[in-house]
C-alpha cells in the first residue's frame, strides 16, 4: 500500500495524513476549523448536471425580459443588460464594468470552465490546460455575485412598489433558478477528485 | 518553486501579505468617506427631485415603513463594510504584535469577514436596477451619482484586502514561541 501523502491545512498550515479513500464525507482542521476536504458522492455527474442546467438557464436569463416597469401608463421593459448599458450611458463605465463582471461574466466563465474541466473527465480524458482553467474557476468564485444581485432586485422592487407596477419576466425566474443551479454545482463539486486526475509533472 | 501538480507558484506565506493588506485597507478607509458622504443616486419623479446617500437610502426605507428591507440594506451597506474595515485592521495589528490570544476565534473572524463582504454590493445593484427601470424622461428618471463609484471601490478594495491577508500568520505566533 502506498504511503498517504501529507496535506497542509490551507488556512493554518497544520499537516495531516488523510486517506481520501476512507474519508466518506468532510474533514475539518482540528486546530483552526477550516474545511480541509469535502468528499461528494457522484460528484462528477451531479456537478455536470447542475452546470449544464445552469448554462441553459443563463442563456434564457440573458435573452428575455427581466423586469417590466409600469408607471403612469408608460411601460419600460428591461433585460439583464439594460442597467449596465444605462450606467455606461451616464458615464459610469467603471461601475458598468464591475456590474457586468459580477453578474454576467464571472458566472458565465465559471459555468463554461466547469464544463470544460468536467466533461472530458467524465469521458476519461484530460482537457488541455486543466490546472489553469480549474484554478480560474476557483478564483472567479468570490466575484460571481448573482445572489447579491437577486437581493438587490428585491430591494428595488420594494422601493418602487408604491409608485409603479413591476412585473417579473421569464428571465428573472431563470436567473433565480440559475442561482440555485450554480450553488448546487459548487456544493456537489469535489475538487480533490479533479486534482487526483492531474498527474504530477517531473 | 512551482506546484508539480497545478503549476501554481508556491509560497510559504502569501507574499508581502501584511504590507499589501494594509495598503488596500488604508485605500478603502480613505474612499469610505466620500462613499458615505456623496450621493449614490439622483432621482426625479414628477418634478420632485431627491438625491440619496447610502445612509439616507436606509432612512427613506425606515420612514416609509419598509423596515425589514431597511434592516437588510443597513446590514449589507453600512454594517458589513464597517465591520470589514475594523476586523481586518484588528487582525493585522494582532498578527503584527504576534498575539497568541484566541487564534481559533480570530481564524473564524477572518473566514466570516472574507465571506460576507460580497453582500455590500447590494446597493450598487439597486442603483443599477433603478437606473434601468426608471427611464421615463420627464415623468421619472434615476441617475447614478459619484458616491456609488466610491462605494463600489470600497467593496472591491476590502475584498482584495481580505484575500491579501494570510490567515496562517495568525498561527505563526504560536508555532515560534513554543521553544
Amino acid at each position: 500500500m502506498a504511503e498517504i501523502p501529507l496535506r497542509a491545512c490551507h488556512e493554518c498550515d497544520l499537516l495531516y495524513r488523510i486517506d481520501l479513500k476512507s474519508t466518506a464525507r468532510a474533514a475539518k482542521c482540528g486546530r483552526c476549523g477550516a474545511v480541509l476536504l469535502r468528499r461528494r458522492r457522484d460528484s462528477l455527474d451531479k456537478t455536470l448536471a447542475f452546470t449544464l442546467a445552469g448554462l441553459i438557464l443563463f442563456a434564457v436569463a440573458n435573452s428575455f425580459a427581466f423586469l417590466e416597469f409600469e408607471m403612469q401608463g408608460q411601460i419600460t421593459q428591461t433585460t439583464l443588460i439594460t442597467g449596465i448599458r444605462a450606467l455606461y450611458a451616464q458615464g459610469m463605465w467603471v461601475l458598468a464594468l464591475l456590474v457586468f463582471l459580477t453578474i454576467i461574466l464571472a458566472p458565465l466563465l465559471q459555468l463554461l470552465g466547469l464544463i470544460y474541466v468536467l466533461l472530458p473527465l467524465k469521458l476519461q480524458r484530460i482537457p488541455w490546460k486543466l490546472p489553469q482553467v480549474f484554478r480560474l474557476v476557483h478564483a472567479l468564485q468570490p466575484w460571481a455575485m448573482m445572489e447579491v444581485f437577486m437581493l438587490g432586485i428585491l430591494v428595488s422592487v420594494v422601493k418602487l412598489g408604491e409608485m409603479a407596477i413591476i412585473v417579473p419576466g421569464i428571465a428573472l425566474w431563470s436567473y433565480g433558478i440559475l442561482i440555485l443551479a450554480l450553488a448546487g454545482s459548487v456544493a456537489s463539486l469535489d475538487s480533490d477528485l479533479v486534482w487526483e486526475k492531474v498527474g504530477l509533472r517531473s | 518553486m512551482i506546484c508539480p501538480r497545478c503549476a501554481a507558484a508556491l509560497h510559504q506565506r502569501k507574499p508581502h501579505s501584511i504590507g499589501r493588506t494594509w495598503a488596500l485597507l488604508l485605500a478603502a478607509y480613505l474612499l469610505y468617506v466620500p462613499a458615505n458622504v456623496l450621493p449614490i443616486m439622483n432621482s426625479a419623479s414628477l418634478g420632485y427631485e431627491r438625491s440619496d446617500t447610502i445612509l439616507s437610502g436606509v432612512n427613506y426605507l425606515i420612514v416609509s415603513g419598509m423596515w425589514p428591507i431597511a434592516l437588510v440594506v443597513f446590514f449589507a451597506s453600512i454594517l458589513v463594510p464597517l465591520l470589514k474595515l475594523v476586523v481586518l485592521t484588528y487582525l493585522l495589528v494582532s498578527v503584527q504584535r504576534r498575539s497568541r490570544w484566541r487564534p481559533k476565534d480570530r481564524a473564524r473572524l477572518y473566514r466570516v469577514t472574507e465571506g460576507i463582504g460580497r453582500w455590500s454590493m447590494v446597493d450598487i445593484y439597486v442603483v443599477t436596477i433603478l437606473v434601468a427601470l426608471v427611464q421615463l424622461g420627464s415623468v421619472a428618471k434615476v441617475e447614478a451619482a459619484p458616491g456609488a463609484l466610491f462605494f463600489a471601490a470600497v467593496v472591491v478594495l476590502t475584498m482584495f484586502a481580505a484575500r491579501a491577508f494570510d490567515p496562517r500568520l495568525i498561527w505563526d505566533a504560536l508555532a515560534n514561541s513554543d521553544d
